[in-house]
């Protein structure tokens, strides 16, 4: 490649949104989409999918609160199955969102100001597919305030602090408040813009009643920046802590495969390399659907491909690691587990992850696979399929070996499984095209700080 | 607080802007002047506008703090008054208070607590929710969360005179001045 080199240099110049923009033409082009009054075809289209898959979801879980969770495969010795799977795949996919609005920003990385909005509607509603998981495991959802808040009821129950299940509780349901905070502050001089700028005298009251009056007075906006300054700089130990909180649910028991030290950081990186494979795969189709090439650049593209490439070493680092503890142990069962993982009657789910995330993760290193997007998009749901069989090979060929023979056993996903998770994507892809259509899919006012309009010289007179 | 007849009902004189820069310019230049009750609206925030016009930082950061200690405290408190006080669990003989276990939740709770008084403290300390305020009644201030910069000198500020002060405004640089109602 005699221009590579060329390619590149150019590349380290694209800027973050393209030439020709100003405050105006980023305003329209964000805030036209939900103020028009077109349901384009393709957005229904997938829409309907959405909401048949969700609909799907229902009956799923409509049957389970009539007959049981025994409608599930889930039994001993695989006691925890799809909905454990299923749980900590969605809150990993989230993890991405947090990344990008918070710990991005505290970096004063300015390439995030285009995709962090979509990003955090992302883990939010990818956070509020996780729930259900566990919500439903417990197999009457009505009781779980008392199993799982710390609730004053007349039985003079409460739970118990030391398991990490209940911490598990506690740093989920923070992480759904603070995100749906952060997410909602970010949005509040938005929806002023749209409130100014909507035609419809309806749609002008919803978005300024929304908006809680926000006037863009200097007072307002120092608080709000101190305010977005404070909440990035707790969401970031917040979102490291989440997925450290799900590991220990795995790393505090005593089964060969869970009890490593290992797991908090190997789950964080392994959170972020799927959040980031599932920010790709919203982004490239809905830059290219609403037009967007100019404000999503190749830039973001690529950086986010790096991003994946980053933590997918991690995560191959943390495969290697697992190997490695599993033989320096010395102990028999933690040697079985991993022989059993690699080449017992789950091999294959194994093998299939290691080509994913250790062999077709490396092809990113390669410039022209991440400007390829159809590339990408391919690759990144592959990723997402990896990671989800990351956590099926953690937790199923764990538990379907017990320590006693007589008590091994098989795990086989029933339809009520798979109508559930199916339909949780269902449920994300619906409350996504929803954010599409009414909420400004990019934060208008953080891009236009990009702007030379926006910028100011320094004083002369001091 | 006197005010004559022409003052009387209006909120101020505002004058429009095209670019951070030439509101940040005029808004020294107003302050240079004298007048003390000033405010500046942008569609993007401008940092120097609070130093130049209010010269004051928020206390924010203050009550996040507490609000954050008060989460710990509820956290550890919580957990220790409900497993060593009120429903004590012997499990394998390990100690009640064993508070390395309660550093979980209580960490949750001061990121939870210290969050909502951020979102809420910025929030109450801005008088939001408010739904009418004197400068939307200037058909222009649409513009405001858009591209245009305004800046407004209100009726309260001793040194206002309608006249005198969209005067002044003008030539400040301002590319529009209008009067704002009550």
């Amino acid at each position: 490649m005699a221009n590579h080199s060329h390619n590149t240099a150019l590349l380290e110049e694209t800027p973050v949104i393209l030439p020709g923009h100003d405050f105006e033409t980023v305003t329209e082009t964000v805030a036209e989409i939900p103020l028009s009054k077109r349901f384009p075809l393709g957005w229904i289209g997938v829409l309907l999918i959405g909401l048949g898959l969700a609909g799907m979801l229902q009956m799923a879980l409509g049957y389970l609160l009539l007959k049981g969770i025994g409608i599930w495969g889930n039994n001993i010795p695989v006691g925890w199955a799809f909905d454990i799977i299923n749980f900590v795949w969605w809150i990993g996919i989230g993890h991405a969102g947090t990344l990008i609005s918070a710990i991005l920003l505290l970096f004063k990385q300015q390439w995030r100001m285009s995709i962090s909005r979509f990003a955090e509607a992302m883990t939010i509603f990818a956070v509020a597919c996780a729930a259900i998981f566990p919500v439903f495991h417990t197999g009457r959802p009505w009781l779980a305030a008392y199993w799982l808040f710390p609730y004053p009821n007349t039985m003079g129950l409460w739970p118990q602090f030391k398991s990490p299940l209940i911490w598990d509780v506690f740093a989920v349901s923070t992480y759904a408040t603070v995100s749906i905070v952060f997410w909602y502050v970010g949005l509040i001089p938005d929806l002023a813009t749209m409130r100014d700028r909507a035609v419809s005298k309806v749609k002008a009251n919803i978005y300024g009643m929304l908006s809680l009056g926000w006037r863009g007075s200097a007072r307002h906006w120092h608080r709000y920046e101190v305010a977005s300054l404070i909440l990035a700089g707790l969401s970031t130990p917040l979102v490291l802590s989440v997925h450290t909180v799900v590991s220990f649910d795995f790393a505090v028991s005593v089964i060969p495969g869970w009890h490593a030290t290992i797991f908090p950081p190997y789950f964080v990186a392994g959170a972020i390399y799927s959040g980031f494979a599932m920010v790709l795969t919203l982004a490239i189709p809905v830059r290219r659907f609403y037009g967007m090439e100019s404000l999503i650049t190749m830039r973001h593209i690529d950086n986010m491909a790096k991003v994946m490439l980053a933590t997918g070493l991690m995560v191959g680092y943390g495969y290697a690691m697992e190997l490695f503890f599993a033989w320096y142990s010395g102990s028999p069962h933690e040697r079985f587990m991993m022989w059993n993982r690699m080449f017992g009657p789950y091999g294959w789910s194994y093998w299939t992850l290691i080509s994913i995330n250790v062999v077709m993760v490396q092809f990113l290193w390669l410039s022209r696979v991440r400007h390829n997007t159809t590339l990408l998009f391919i690759m990144s749901i592959f990723v997402n399929i990896g990671m989800w069989l990351e956590r099926f090979v953690i937790i199923v060929t764990s538990l379907n070996r017990d320590f006693i023979p007589a008590s091994w056993g098989m795990y086989y996903p029933t339809r009520w499984d798979f109508m559930t998770f199916f339909g949780t994507i269902g449920l994300f892809l619906t409350l996504f095209l929803l954010f599409l259509r009414f909420v400004p899919m990019i934060s208008i006012f953080e891009v236009k700080t990009l702007l030379p309009q926006s910028k100011v010289k320094a004083d002369h007179a001091h | 607080m006197h005010t004559n007849e022409p003052t009387n009902r209006l909120h101020g004189v505002m004058a429009e802007f095209d670019s951070a820069q030439a509101v940040v310019d005029a808004a020294r230049k107003t302050m240079a002047h004298g007048f003390t009750r000033v405010e500046a609206y942008s569609p993007v925030p401008v940092e120097e506008l609070n130093d130049i016009i209010h010269k004051k930082r928020t206390i924010l950061p203050k009550l996040v703090l507490a609000g954050g200690l008060s989460g710990m405290a509820t956290g550890m408190a919580l957990q220790y008054w409900a497993s060593v006080l009120e429903y004590p669990m012997n499990i394998g003989g390990r100690p009640q208070a064993s508070w390395i276990t309660y550093i979980i939740p209580s960490y949750e709770l001061t990121i939870l607590f210290s969050a909502l008084t951020a979102a809420i403290g910025m929030i109450v300390l801005s008088g939001l929710p408010q739904p009418y305020h004197p400068v939307f009644n200037v058909d222009r201030f649409s513009m405001a969360s858009s591209d245009k910069f305004f800046l407004v000198v209100e009726s309260a500020d001793p040194k206002f005179d309608q006249q005198g002060t969209a005067e002044f405004l003008r030539s400040t640089g301002a590319k529009g001045v209008y009067d704002v109602d009550q």
